[in-house]
């Protein structure tokens, strides 16, 4: 047998210090991130049907910055469609492009499943019959109930979105299969069920239907300001709890017994993040319909190119989501111009083999 | 809680699983500085007992750890005082070594903070210790069985608890690795004055190492003392329905299997 001193001749001779860098966000990648929001930003208000003068764009976002005081060149008709047209509706894609792309993070590492995904977990068909409810009872119900609307939606959104995330989870969780394709088929399923809820509502009113279309398939509103300000305190909300819990989802990556064993309360930190996520997508759902696989495409990008912790995965992947849906969005307004593409068949046409790319090398990780 | 208490204390543990009585009252004392190895048949209760000494398993009936009972601990403090290493722990894809190592720090960090240069240290030292401050960079699932035991391993030191439990910590190793790792396991018992809570199979490994092995057959404790007092022909046989030979070499107990005539 060798004794413990043996052992302890080599370890004792190393006298240098080992560097060591641990999995935090490398500012880098924040540079990166906040780049790609500022660029697509300034993209986004400058192209459409009247192109904007970029240098003119680019001082009057600068002279919207409090104690600068900058003339942008800008007629008083460009200013009005910069800022009551494209900046809101850009400002909105960034909140629920950031918002899909927190959440799918979220829900990867929650559920320790790479395929997971609002929109593939049933939650954004669960928001989806939240507000499919409130617009056919807002056509029913006259105008007693439409004071209180405009905030309704995103709360029926969230009901919705919870019960849907409970049931796939508790569908997938019986029979005890980590296969992460069996989280997925339970969403589907449960998405299925919802979206037949969500049908069964809109026949019952015709007048509802197209309403409930031209939201279902994804739009960026063009509500102006309003869609900002009802997003915003759900998306401060997700961001902060999520981002608070960033290193609790890399302490879950090893198992819930595990986690637990390392001083972790897994179950508790599940539902919080769980519950966070859903806010976040609900209210991204209630503003914006149903946008798919950003959520997926952001998050695996980022883990690609900046590392796997999710000090890095989260904040980045709130960022260049952000990015992503507003250069979709620009896609969308001008791929078939003068007509819109609904949004969401823009962030299919990419998500879908992007998947199918993450399901085969998921596949791969796990034989 | 004081320096007399013992490390672990159970009183008539009781653990069951969909209806099966795993765990049938176990009363079990470790103290300060021991080895216990606790070993038994197949499905004995062995891993459901380490489970429930550390209240990841629900049961009933009593377990103190330091004199306080496991189950009104909150999992950080818990998680100060006893660190674990599962019989198969998850590999994480995509993670190195260090970030792998620094999650045994998380009862350490504050709550939505993040680790510090002390912290560090502290994982600095059990890289070196465990002679793996080359392999800070590496990716998991690049490592060899025995590489990644002494991960596991660090992951664990770094909670810097009083209590070690390891669950089969060697069933994937080849003897000489299994060597490697019982022996700097003891290395670092006596170092930190650690104590140390082990299952095994293999009983000459056990005899080997164990100050005191305690042997679970159908939920209950029915021998508990030395190696050489614990490990004999007629409790293999009655316990194991083994035919094996006992010969006492002096550094413990070696158990030879006889093949059927």
């Amino acid at each position: 047998m060798v004794k413990p001193a043996d052992r302890d001749a080599p370890a004792r001779q190393v006298p240098v210090r080992v560097p060591l860098r641990p999995a935090r966000l490398r500012p880098v990648w924040l540079v990166v991130g906040l780049l790609a929001v500022v660029g697509s930003l300034v993209v986004g208000v400058s192209v459409g049907p009247v192109t904007l003068p970029l240098t003119g764009v680019a001082r009057e976002l600068v002279s919207l910055l409090p104690w600068v005081d900058l003339d942008s060149g800008l007629s008083e008709r460009q200013q009005a469609l910069l800022l009551e047209l494209r900046l809101p509706r850009v400002v909105l894609g960034l909140l629920v492009g950031g918002l899909l792309a927190l959440a799918g993070a979220c829900y990867q590492g929650v559920f320790r499943n790479p395929l997971a995904d609002p929109h593939l977990l049933g939650v954004a068909a669960g928001a989806g019959l939240g507000v499919t409810a409130v617009i056919t009872l807002r056509r029913s119900g006259g105008g007693a109930a439409t004071g209180a609307l405009p905030f309704a939606t995103p709360l029926a959104a969230f009901v919705g979105a919870i019960t849907a995330v409970a049931m796939t989870y508790a569908l997938a969780s019986r029979g005890g299969d980590r296969a992460p394709s069996t989280l997925i088929l339970s969403g589907v399923a449960v998405s299925a069920f919802l979206a037949a809820g969500q049908t069964f509502l809109m026949q019952r009113d015709a007048d509802a239907i197209r309403e409930v279309y031209s939201w279902l398939l994804g739009r960026l509103g063009t509500a102006g300001w309003r869609d900002v300000l009802l997003v915003l305190p759900y998306a401060v909300v997700t961001a902060a709890v999520v981002l608070l819990h960033r290193r609790d989802l890399d302490v879950l990556s090893v198992g819930d017994a595990e986690a637990s064993a390392l001083g972790l309360d897994p179950q508790r930190t599940r539902y919080l993040l769980t519950a966070a996520a859903s806010l976040g997508t609900a209210a991204a759902v209630s503003v914006s319909g149903l946008i798919g696989f950003v959520g997926i495409i952001v998050p695996h990008t980022v883990r690609l190119l900046a590392g796997v912790g999710y000090r890095t995965i989260l904040p980045v992947s709130a960022l260049v989501g952000g990015a992503f849906l507003v250069l979709a969005d620009l896609v969308a307004r001008t791929a078939a111009a003068p007509a819109e593409v609904p949004i969401g068949v823009v962030t299919a046409f990419l998500g879908a083999p992007f998947f199918v790319l993450v399901l085969r090398t998921s596949a791969v990780a796990r034989s | 809680m004081t320096a007399a208490d013992p490390v672990i204390e159970t009183r008539d543990l009781r653990v069951e699983l969909g209806g099966n009585r795993i765990l049938d009252g176990v009363d079990l004392v470790v103290h300060a500085g021991e080895w216990v190895t606790v070993i038994g048949p197949n499905g004995a209760g062995k891993s459901t007992f380490l489970g429930a000494v550390t209240g990841l398993v629900p049961a009933t009936g009593d377990a103190y750890l330091l004199g306080r009972d496991v189950r009104r601990m909150r999992h950080r403090e818990r998680a100060r005082l006893v660190a674990s290493v599962a019989q198969s722990p998850v590999v994480p894809p995509g993670v190195t070594v260090l970030d792998y190592v620094l999650l045994g720090r998380t009862a350490h960090i504050p709550r939505f903070g993040r680790e510090s240069a002390a912290d560090l240290d502290v994982v600095h030292d059990v890289l070196v210790r465990l002679e793996l401050h080359a392999f800070t960079g590496r990716v998991l699932t690049t490592l060899s069985g025995g590489e990644l035991q002494r991960v596991f391993l660090a992951r664990a030191l770094a909670q810097q608890a009083r209590l070690l439990l390891l669950d089969e910590p060697t069933s994937a190793l080849d003897i000489g690795h299994q060597q490697e790792v019982l022996d700097l396991v003891d290395a670092l018992r006596r170092d930190h004055e650690l104590t140390v809570l082990t299952t095994m199979h293999d009983l000459s490994i056990t005899g080997a190492y164990a100050d005191r092995v305690v042997l679970l057959a159908g939920g209950r404790v029915v021998a508990d003392g030395t190696p050489r007092e614990v490990i004999t022909e007629a409790a293999l046989a009655t316990h194991y329905q083994a035919r094996v030979r006992v010969i006492d070499t002096g550094d413990g107990p070696l158990v030879v299997p006889i093949r059927a005539r």
